[in-house]
């Protein structure tokens, strides 16, 4: 395929053409200019996906699970993409993306579409344009987007803010039940899905996340509506759901029709309640603020060697506080019109 | 890091039952300190899935590493899947132990660089970005 603006790549998305498909991505994942406008109209044409993050510890078996979890998905018929992120080098800026690795068993499956993405210095476990490709990816039709973050540690909970439904993979071994007490990670599971059970030390994990859940139901606290948080788009009623652990082996192949299962009575709970509009409008939210944050960084480059470095100047001699100077320098740089 | 800055993209990849990927994760390794993003596949790999896995990851380059003496087999099959799935600017570079009578038909049969035991890591980098760089932009 030659070269074919993006405009043009629009309507090939939208009939599924795979390399249009590819091709648009790969310009969302590079920012471009040019593709702004087709990734405005594919955003028109988007909505339609369930949008599953698979988030967890390096090493907890996200792609094994991901592979697995893909290969049910498509024996009910459903088309799957997954977009799957790695780290990309903070000395180099490159990467080597390693999800494809797990990925031999859905290989070769036109319903299934893999990508790839590193996370060019976005923290919180997703990759810069990962939300736009994700968008490319529901508009050409996919019933199913699933989102494998990147190797997370105790506070990368950015796919919990951009996902219908979150699994948070805990593998065995990995600390005792004091880390699963702990604010952050765990707290953004709509399903806990605990790995390698074939392990003789799984049922500790297990026995933890469930000691853990019922603490915190026990403490007043009730699940699926503490993430709602736009008042214009309060649910119907209240979302009754209480996450489930459940327990997978990738190598015996226990636990992912559960999960699977698990997933889409969580959609269906959501959009019962209508929590599932609140949680449209909460990751319609992230984007938004995301976007306008990356359009001051872009601005903000472009004139570090002018205004910004003057501001610096002022700061250093403490002459001027980096917050009066940050007022200063959004009120003179005019945000909102094009550069 | 410039999130607008266009990343050459590349597979690298083990196809068949050449199971010796110690010098392919060096090249991956290589390739991603150049700046790269590097998908790499893992082992046994058949050239369909190759093919369909740089289609749908939307690379510059395919790299396939073979030790095991199955170039004239592996290298067209990957040259005539591109060209048929309308993919042949996705360019393929072998690399392995191949012997030097077989670099003519290779390079004649469409693969765009062929890097032989002993290429020195700058030489891999310098090969992909030429190769890249003389397919123009897309």
């Amino acid at each position: 395929m030659s070269y074919v603006p993006s405009a043009e790549l629009v309507a090939r998305v939208l009939e599924g053409n795979l390399r249009a498909i590819a091709r648009l991505a790969t310009r969302a994942e590079s920012g471009v200019d040019e593709a702004r406008m087709a990734l405005d109209d594919v955003f028109r044409h988007a909505g339609r996906a369930h949008i599953v993050g698979i988030t967890g510890v390096p090493g907890s078996g996200k792609s094994t699970l991901v592979t697995a979890l893909t290969a049910a998905i498509r024996r009910t018929g459903r088309k799957v993409a997954i977009v799957a992120i790695d780290p990309s080098s903070p000395f180099s800026g490159g990467s080597i993306l390693g999800d494809r690795i797990r990925m031999g068993e859905v290989a070769g499956d036109p319903g299934v579409f893999v990508r790839s993405m590193a996370t060019r210095g976005a923290l919180g476990g997703l990759a810069r344009g990962a939300l736009e490709v994700v968008d490319v990816l529901d508009a050409a039709g996919f019933d199913v987007v699933v989102i494998e973050t990147v190797g997370v540690g105790q506070d990368e909970v950015d796919v919990a803010r951009a996902a219908h439904t979150t699994v948070v993979v805990s593998a065995p071994g990995l600390g005792d039940d004091i880390q699963a007490i702990k604010a952050g990670i765990l707290e953004i599971a709509d399903i806990h899905a605990v790995s390698k059970c074939d392990r003789p030390d799984a049922n500790r994990t297990i026995a933890d996340l469930k000691n853990m859940l019922a603490m915190a139901v026990g403490a007043g606290t009730r699940y699926g509506v503490r993430l709602t948080s736009k008042p214009g788009a309060a649910p119907d009623r209240e979302l009754e759901w209480r996450p489930p652990v459940i327990a997978t082996s990738s190598q015996r192949g226990d636990g992912v029709d559960e999960l699977l299962t698990a997933i889409d009575r969580h959609y269906a709970a959501l959009r019962d309640s209508g929590e599932l509009d609140a949680r449209r409008a909460r990751i319609a939210e992230r984007r938004m603020l995301a976007a306008a944050e990356d359009i001051l960084r872009t601005r903000f480059a472009q004139h570090r060697d002018g205004r910004v470095a003057e501001l610096l100047g002022a700061i250093c001699e403490r002459q001027v506080s980096p917050h009066a100077a940050a007022t200063r320098l959004l009120d003179e740089l005019n945000v909102g019109g094009h550069a | 890091m410039d999130a607008s800055q266009d990343r050459i993209r590349v597979i690298i990849a083990k196809v068949g039952l050449d199971g010796h990927d110690r010098g392919v994760k060096i090249v991956a390794r290589t390739l991603r300190d150049a700046g790269m993003d590097v998908i790499y596949t893992g082992l046994h790999r058949t050239p369909e899935e190759v093919v369909d896995a740089a289609i749908q990851e939307d690379v510059d380059v395919i790299g396939v590493s073979i030790l095991s003496g199955a170039h004239m087999t592996v290298f067209p099959r990957l040259v005539e899947l591109l060209k048929a799935k309308g993919a042949d600017d996705i360019r393929v570079v072998g690399g392995g132990v191949i012997p030097d009578d077989d670099l003519p038909k290779l390079r004649a049969l469409g693969v765009s660089e062929i890097l032989l035991q002993d290429t020195p890591p700058e030489t891999i980098v310098a090969a992909v970005r030429r190769v890249v760089a003389e397919r123009g932009a897309r």
